[in-house]
């Protein structure tokens, strides 16, 4: 048996290695493997669907017993005394809710609101930048002076000032977003169309007497559609950033929602003494966002390699 | 060159006109305008304000007549009194910029302090665990809502550690750099400079892999240069310029960024004000806070075009 000397024990480097390789270990399995985004991903669809049936209590519904109660795993005995019957996975918040079941109902809210604006979005933001590249000239130069001016605006001061106008509403909140998302695709789109159409099928289509609205609608259209998907997956990140942030500053959806974003500024004012009403939900933020980040850097890297930053 | 400045120019003439217009017709979209700024038998309010209003508003006019009107007393700086206490928007304004700029330049100040040196290591040291660590950092600021970061670092160093203050901006008073003065600004400018870092970082660590890559410094290798100074004199200098460019785009962020951020950290700034604006309903805030906001962040960006088409000559001709 070989014997070692003292400086060869105290060499920290197994436990160093580790510890370093880490964050290395976790890009490895997040991009070059996409599943755990999915898995994420897969259960916010899960939860949004069936938040039913998935969260053990009305995520509304307040109970005064339970205000600020902690986590079941964290505290049995507070349970045993106060209510054996009911136990809070994760915690109850400020008014007694219980904080797992209104974070599943936040997945619900999310889903419908980022696949809304998105929808809206890809439409509006497709059509225009598939009718200013197709056409060019005068159409093309005030599509994307448009563009360039709103995108030198700040949203989140434009969105406070109209809520104060109509007031804070689910709907508004949707037309918001919408209105954020649209703008990412008009570049990306019209870029992808300049050079499509100097294809020599959409030339033969042109002499063939084609319309151009079946030129775009069947020519060019599926043509972008690796972009869309692309950028459309990078933007849902942010789109769902955006709608914490609006419901931070009292301009996204109003209170009893449980929305992520309105669950963190409600609870702000309890964080000394009920951490997990925060916590969680902000957790929930950055697993789904992060997962959409990895999953868009994925699918750029497979399908439109050409977005790619050098990397 | 000129005539990319008297282009650029227009676009941000034409943004600025732009907010101003979404702004007018927000408050015009929602009904009587009237009742933005008072409820007519609403409790203290005289029917002569009302009237005055009124005529002050030119609700008779046509709208473009009551756009025009309304953009002259903007200019004229008139942007009326607030709902609440019935003082000049103006100075209540002009009370709260300075805190949001001085937060605002310290964030900055960091952002480029941390970002762009961690983009060179990245870059050069790439696919080390140092590159994957800082890339993780972020990505991480990249992923997380500004608000939940300021949250935690107070609970985690103001009220576990006891380290530094919950919020606010404390008095200042003395010398400006004591810790005194400093330990307030600490929390919230890294909550504030953590998404800006990443996005220097990235931007750095591309430029120098570009550059890195490029023949003269394949030239200044095989000559036998050092790799410190190829890497800090020889390609430092040239990947500089994008992170330069960005630099004032990313100070226009933090204008935003300090809404959310000020209502974290109780920062007795502008973002703060315009909350509180949205939770009073009072519109004439609002509305001045938000043209204050559209004026800085279109002329940084302004600034950005020009810089990058000093930097760069390609940019004048696109």
């Amino acid at each position: 048996m070989a014997t070692r000397t003292r400086a060869q024990f105290r060499r920290p480097t197994v436990s160093a290695a580790l510890i370093f390789s880490l964050p290395k270990l976790g890009f490895y399995f997040f991009r070059r493997w996409p599943i755990i985004s999915l898995i994420i991903l897969g259960a916010l669809l899960f939860f949004g669907i069936f938040a039913g049936a998935v969260s053990p209590y009305d995520p509304i519904k307040q109970d005064l017993r339970l205000r600020n109660a902690p986590p079941r795993f964290q505290d049995q005995a507070f349970y045993d005394e106060k209510s054996p019957d009911k136990r809070y996975l994760l915690g109850g918040d400020h008014v007694g809710r219980d904080v797992f079941s209104r974070i599943v109902h936040g997945a619900r809210i999310s889903l419908v609101l980022t696949s809304v604006a998105l929808a809206t979005g890809i439409v509006v933001g497709v059509a225009l930048g598939l009718v200013s590249g197709y056409f060019g000239g005068l159409v093309d130069e005030i599509i994307m002076r448009l563009v360039d001016v709103w995108f030198a605006l700040p949203f989140l001061l434009l969105a406070m000032v109209s809520v104060i106008v109509f007031g804070a509403s689910f709907n508004l909140v949707l037309g918001l977003l919408a209105l954020l998302a649209w703008s990412g695709f008009v570049r990306n789109v019209r870029a992808e169309v300049l050079s499509l159409k100097e294809r020599d099928y959409v030339a033969i289509a042109k002499v063939a007497g084609a319309p151009y609205s079946r030129i775009i609608m069947r020519h060019l259209l599926p043509g972008v559609f690796n972009t869309v998907l692309v950028i459309a997956s990078l933007r849902v990140g942010n789109l769902i950033l955006a709608e914490a942030s609006l419901s931070f500053v009292g301009a996204g959806i109003p209170s009893p929602t449980p929305a992520w974003g309105v669950m963190i500024s409600e609870a702000r004012e309890y964080v000394q003494t009920a951490w997990w009403t925060i916590v969680y939900p902000g957790i929930a933020i950055l697993l789904v966002v992060m997962s959409l980040n990895f999953l868009g850097d994925w699918m750029r890297d497979r399908f439109d390699p050409r977005l790619r930053q050098i990397d | 060159m000129r005539t990319f400045i008297i282009r650029r120019l227009f676009a941000t003439i034409l943004s600025v006109i732009a907010a101003t217009m979404i702004v007018f017709g927000i408050s015009r979209a929602a009904g009587d305008p009237l009742l933005l700024y008072a409820k007519p038998g609403g409790y203290g309010v005289s029917p002569e304000q009302i009237e005055a209003l009124e005529k002050k508003l030119g609700l008779d006019m046509p709208l473009a007549f009551q756009y025009v009107r309304w953009l002259g007393q903007l200019l004229r700086g008139d942007l009326g009194r607030t709902l609440l206490t019935e003082t000049p928007v103006t100075k209540v304004i002009s009370e709260k910029l300075g805190a949001t700029f001085q937060l605002g330049f310290a964030a900055w100040l960091l952002a480029s302090i941390v970002g762009i040196p961690l983009g060179v290591l990245s870059a050069t040291k790439r696919g080390s665990a140092f590159d994957y660590a800082g890339r993780g950092l972020a990505l991480m600021g990249q992923a997380l809502p500004s608000f939940w970061v300021g949250i935690m670092f107070i609970l985690l160093f103001s009220v576990q550690l006891g380290l530094l203050p919950v919020g606010t901006r404390g008095d200042l008073t003395g010398f400006p750099l004591a810790w005194k003065n400093v330990k307030y600004f600490i929390l919230p400018s890294v909550t504030l400079a953590w998404g800006a870092a990443a996005g220097y970082m990235r931007i750095t660590r591309s430029a120098m892999l570009e550059v890195l890559d490029s023949e003269f410094i394949k030239l200044a290798r095989a000559k036998g240069v050092a790799t410190r100074p190829i890497v800090w004199k020889h390609a430092f200098k040239n990947a500089l310029i994008p992170p330069l460019t960005v630099s004032s785009l990313l100070m226009a962020g933090f204008i935003t960024g300090s809404v959310v951020t000020e209502q974290v950290f109780a920062w007795p700034g502008l973002g703060r004000l315009a909350v509180r604006a949205v939770e009073d309903n009072d519109f004439p805030i609002m509305t001045a806070a938000a043209l204050i906001f559209v004026l800085v962040f279109v002329t940084l960006n302004f600034i950005t075009d020009l810089l990058y088409a000093v930097i760069d000559p390609r940019i004048r001709y696109s």
